[in-house]
C-alpha cells in the first residue's frame, strides 16, 4: 500500500495489464511520446514500445472503430479519447458497433475494449471542453460504464475492466488526476457492479460517483454539525449498477439525494431515482432530490461555472429540505 | 485464365452462382413478405465479392455492408444458416437477432455486416492492426460502397492504414448508386480509386464484373499487404441491377431515378455470363460442368429454404440473452 495519485494509480494499472497480457495495447492521441494529455500513459511507450503504445491521428471515430476491429481480431485494446467531448465524434462506433456486436451477432463475437476518457468541468474550459456525458452511455445497452472516484478504485476498476470481455466506457474526472489516496500494490481488482459505502449514516443517503463523491463527503461532514447523519455511497460503476446497495441504504435512511455532475435532466441521477421509487417507494419519507449541473452549456466565467456546477453547499441545502 | 487452375475457376463460378441464386430467391421471398425487414441484394455484383474472397485465406478477415449476403457466401457462409437468419430463426447465424443487415459467421473471419454506411472501414483497419500487433500475417478485406467513400470513416481509415502500413484491402464496390442518388452526382471524382493518391497508397480501378480481373488485383493487393507493403484501394466498377432495397417500388411510386435501358445495358455485362463465355471459349470447362454447378446450387438452396422454414423460432426469453459477454 502506497499513497499515490489517481493519475499514478491509472498508470500503474495500465503498466501492470500491458505486462500481464501481450494482447493488451494502447492507442490514442498523444498517448505515446507525450505520455497522454493528462500524463496517464507517461512512460509506457519507453517500456512497451511503439507496437503496443500507439500515437494516432486525430480521428476519434476511426480510433474507436479500429479498437472494435482489433478487439474482434483477438486483442484487448485500451483506447484513450483525449476527452469525452471529442468522443462524441466516435459515438457511432461506440453505440452502433461496440455496444451491439455481441448481441447483434448472436453472441458469436466479443468486443473486449476499454475506452478511457477524461471528462468534467471546473477549469474554465468552456462549453465544449467541460461535459460529463456518462448518461449518454448509461442509456445504451451493451456498454459497461465505469466511473471511479478514488485512486484505489481507479486502479482496481481499470484492471478489472481490462480482464473482462465487454466494451467499457471508463470515465475519469479531469479534476481527480492529482488526488492522492492509499492504493494497494500489485494485483488489486475492484469488481464491477459493487458500490462502496464511503460513510455510514442513518438520516439521509447521498448517492454519487466520480468527483461529486468528494462533494458528498464534504456535505456529510457539514451536516454532522447540524445533527444530520448522512450516508455516502460511491456507485463506482453505472453499468452494472449496484441498485441493491442503494435500496438497502434508502430503506434505512428514508431519504435520498442524487449527486452528479452530468446535466440534471436525463442524468444518471434521474434513472437511479426512478429505480429507488420502484424498489423503495413505501420506505421514503420525502421525494428523491437531485443535485446536479444546471441544464445549460458550461459557461467560461469562473463565477458562472461555479453557479452551474453542483456543490457541497447545495447538497447540504437539499438535505435540510428533506429533513 | 490459362494460368489459373481449373479447380479455382470452377470455385469462382460456383461462388457467383451461389450468390446469384441466393439473392434471387431472397428477393422473391421478401416480395412475398416471407422474409421481413430491409433486404438489400447484390444481384449483378457477384464478381467483386467472389474475386476478392478467393484471393484470401481462411484465416483472413473481411468486413461487410448492408448489402452483404454475397460477401458472406464468398467467404464460405452456409446457405441454410444464412436463410434461417433471414427468417429470424434460432438456427440462423445470429440466432435471429441480426437479420439481413447483420448476418455474419464470425468463425469465418467476418467481423460484421454493418447497417451504418462506412462503419466497416475503421473496424477493418483495427482488425489489420490486430494482425500487426499480434505478429500474424493475416489480411483484412474491407467491402464498402461508393456512398461510403464520402463518409469521414473512409478518409480517416485510409489515412490511418497508410500511416501504419496496415495489411488491409479497401474494396469499394461502386455500383453506381447510393440508395437512389447516382454516385457521380455526389462524388467529387469520377474514379473513387484516385482518392488513394491523397493517402499515398495504390488505388486501382477494376472491372468489377470480371471475376478473374478482380481476383488478380485482389491477389496482388493481398500479397503486398502480407509483405508489409500496406493498404490498397480497389474500386470495383459494377452495377446494382435491383433496387436499393427489395420492394422499394412501394414507396418510390412513379419516381424513377434511372432508366430501364441503363439496367438492360448492364445486364449484358452480367458477371456470370461473362465467365461462362470465357470458360467455354477457353476449352477448359464445358457447359455441362457449369450446368452441374447450377443444379447442385439449386438443390442446396431449396434445402436451405426448407431448413429455414422448418427451424424453430427463438423463445421470447432469449431477448435478453447475449447482451453481455
Amino acid at each position: 500500500m502506497a499513497e499515490i495519485t489517481y493519475r499514478e494509480a491509472l498508470n500503474q494499472a495500465l503498466r501492470e495489464e500491458l505486462d500481464h497480457d501481450e494482447r493488451v495495447f494502447i492507442m490514442g492521441e498523444e498517448v505515446g511520446y507525450f505520455g497522454g494529455a493528462f500524463k496517464v500513459t507517461d512512460g509506457l511507450l519507453a517500456t512497451f514500445g511503439e507496437k503496443r503504445v500507439r500515437d494516432t491521428p486525430i480521428s476519434e471515430l476511426t480510433i474507436v472503430g479500429a479498437g472494435v476491429g482489433a478487439a474482434m481480431g483477438g486483442l484487448k485494446p485500451i483506447v484513450e479519447l483525449m476527452t469525452i467531448n471529442f468522443g462524441l465524434l466516435a459515438f457511432d462506433q461506440i453505440v452502433n458497433s461496440a455496444a451491439k456486436i455481441h448481441y447483434m451477432f448472436g453472441g458469436n463475437a466479443k468486443v473486449p475494449m476499454v475506452i478511457r476518457a477524461p471528462q468534467g468541468a471546473g477549469h474554465q474550459l468552456g462549453a465544449q471542453h467541460s461535459q460529463s456525458l456518462e448518461a449518454y452511455f448509461l442509456h445504451c445497452p451493451g456498454l459497461r460504464v465505469v466511473i471511479p472516484a478514488t485512486p484505489a478504485d481507479a486502479k482496481g476498476l481499470l484492471k478489472s475492466c481490462v480482464r473482462q470481455d465487454d466494451p467499457v466506457m471508463f470515465l475519469e474526472h479531469e479534476s481527480l488526476y492529482g488526488v492522492k489516496g492509499e492504493v494497494p500494490d500489485g494485483e488489486h481488482f475492484v469488481p464491477l457492479g459493487q458500490a462502496n459505502v464511503m460513510r455510514e449514516g442513518k438520516d439521509v443517503t447521498l448517492i454519487s460517483y466520480s468527483k461529486c463523491v468528494y462533494d458528498a463527503i464534504a456535505a456529510a461532514e457539514a451536516l454532522e454539525n447540524e445533527g444530520i447523519d448522512a450516508e455516502v455511497i460511491d456507485l463506482r460503476t453505472l453499468n452494472p449498477l449496484d441498485i441493491g446497495t442503494v435500496v438497502e441504504s434508502v430503506k434505512k435512511t428514508a431519504r435520498a439525494i442524487m449527486v452528479y455532475e452530468g446535466w440534471r435532466t436525463g442524468g444518471a441521477g434521474a434513472e437511479i431515482a426512478a429505480q429507488i421509487y420502484e424498489a423503495a417507494f413505501d420506505h421514503l419519507d420525502a421525494p428523491v432530490e437531485r443535485v446536479a449541473t444546471l441544464d445549460t452549456p458550461m459557461p467560461y466565467n469562473a463565477r458562472l461555472e461555479r453557479a452551474a456546477l453542483p456543490s457541497a453547499a447545495q447538497i447540504v441545502q437539499a438535505a435540510e429540505r428533506l429533513m | 485464365m490459362e494460368d489459373l487452375n481449373k479447380e479455382l475457376l470452377l470455385d469462382l463460378y460456383h461462388t457467383m452462382v451461389r450468390i446469384r441464386m441466393f439473392e434471387e430467391r431472397v428477393r422473391d421471398l421478401a416480395l412475398k413478405n416471407e422474409i421481413p425487414g430491409f433486404v438489400h441484394v447484390s444481384i449483378g455484383e457477384e464478381a467483386s465479392a467472389t474475386g476478392v474472397c478467393a484471393a484470401l485465406r481462411h484465416t483472413d478477415f473481411i468486413t461487410s455492408t448492408h448489402r452483404g449476403h454475397g460477401h458472406l457466401i464468398a467467404k464460405g457462409g452456409k446457405l441454410d444458416r444464412m436463410m434461417a437468419e433471414l427468417y429470424g430463426k434460432r438456427t440462423g447465424y445470429c440466432k435471429g437477432k441480426g437479420g439481413s443487415m447483420h448476418i455474419v459467421d464470425f468463425a469465418l473471419g467476418i467481423l460484421g455486416a454493418n447497417g451504418i454506411v462506412g462503419a466497416g472501414l475503421p473496424i477493418a483497419t483495427g482488425s489489420a492492426l490486430a494482425a500487426v500487433v499480434a505478429g500474424r500475417d493475416a489480411v483484412t478485406a474491407c467491402f464498402f460502397g461508393d456512398g461510403a467513400s464520402n463518409e469521414g470513416t473512409f478518409h480517416e481509415s485510409l489515412n490511418l492504414a497508410a500511416v501504419w502500413k496496415l495489411p488491409v484491402i479497401f474494396v469499394c464496390e461502386n455500383n453506381g448508386f447510393g440508395e437512389f442518388t447516382p454516385a457521380q452526382t455526389v462524388t467529387s471524382v469520377r474514379d473513387i480509386a484516385t482518392r488513394a493518391q491523397a493517402y499515398g497508397i495504390p488505388g486501382l480501378v477494376v472491372n468489377g464484373n470480371d471475376v478473374i480481373e478482380v481476383y488478380r488485383y485482389a491477389s496482388e493487393a493481398a500479397a503486398r499487404a502480407r509483405a508489409g507493403g500496406g493498404p490498397t484501394l480497389l474500386e470495383c466498377k459494377t452495377y446494382r441491377w435491383e433496387g436499393h432495397v427489395v420492394g422499394e417500388q412501394a414507396f418510390l411510386g412513379a419516381a424513377a431515378y434511372r432508366e430501364q435501358a441503363e439496367i438492360e445495358e448492364w445486364k449484358k455485362r452480367c458477371p456470370l455470363i461473362r465467365f461462362q463465355q470465357y470458360a467455354i471459349a477457353s476449352g477448359r470447362i464445358s457447359a455441362a460442368e457449369l450446368k452441374k454447378i447450377e443444379d447442385e446450387t439449386l438443390a442446396e438452396l431449396d434445402a436451405a429454404v426448407a431448413f429455414a422454414r422448418e427451424s424453430p423460432l427463438p423463445d421470447p426469453a432469449e431477448v435478453t440473452e447475449d447482451l453481455y459477454a
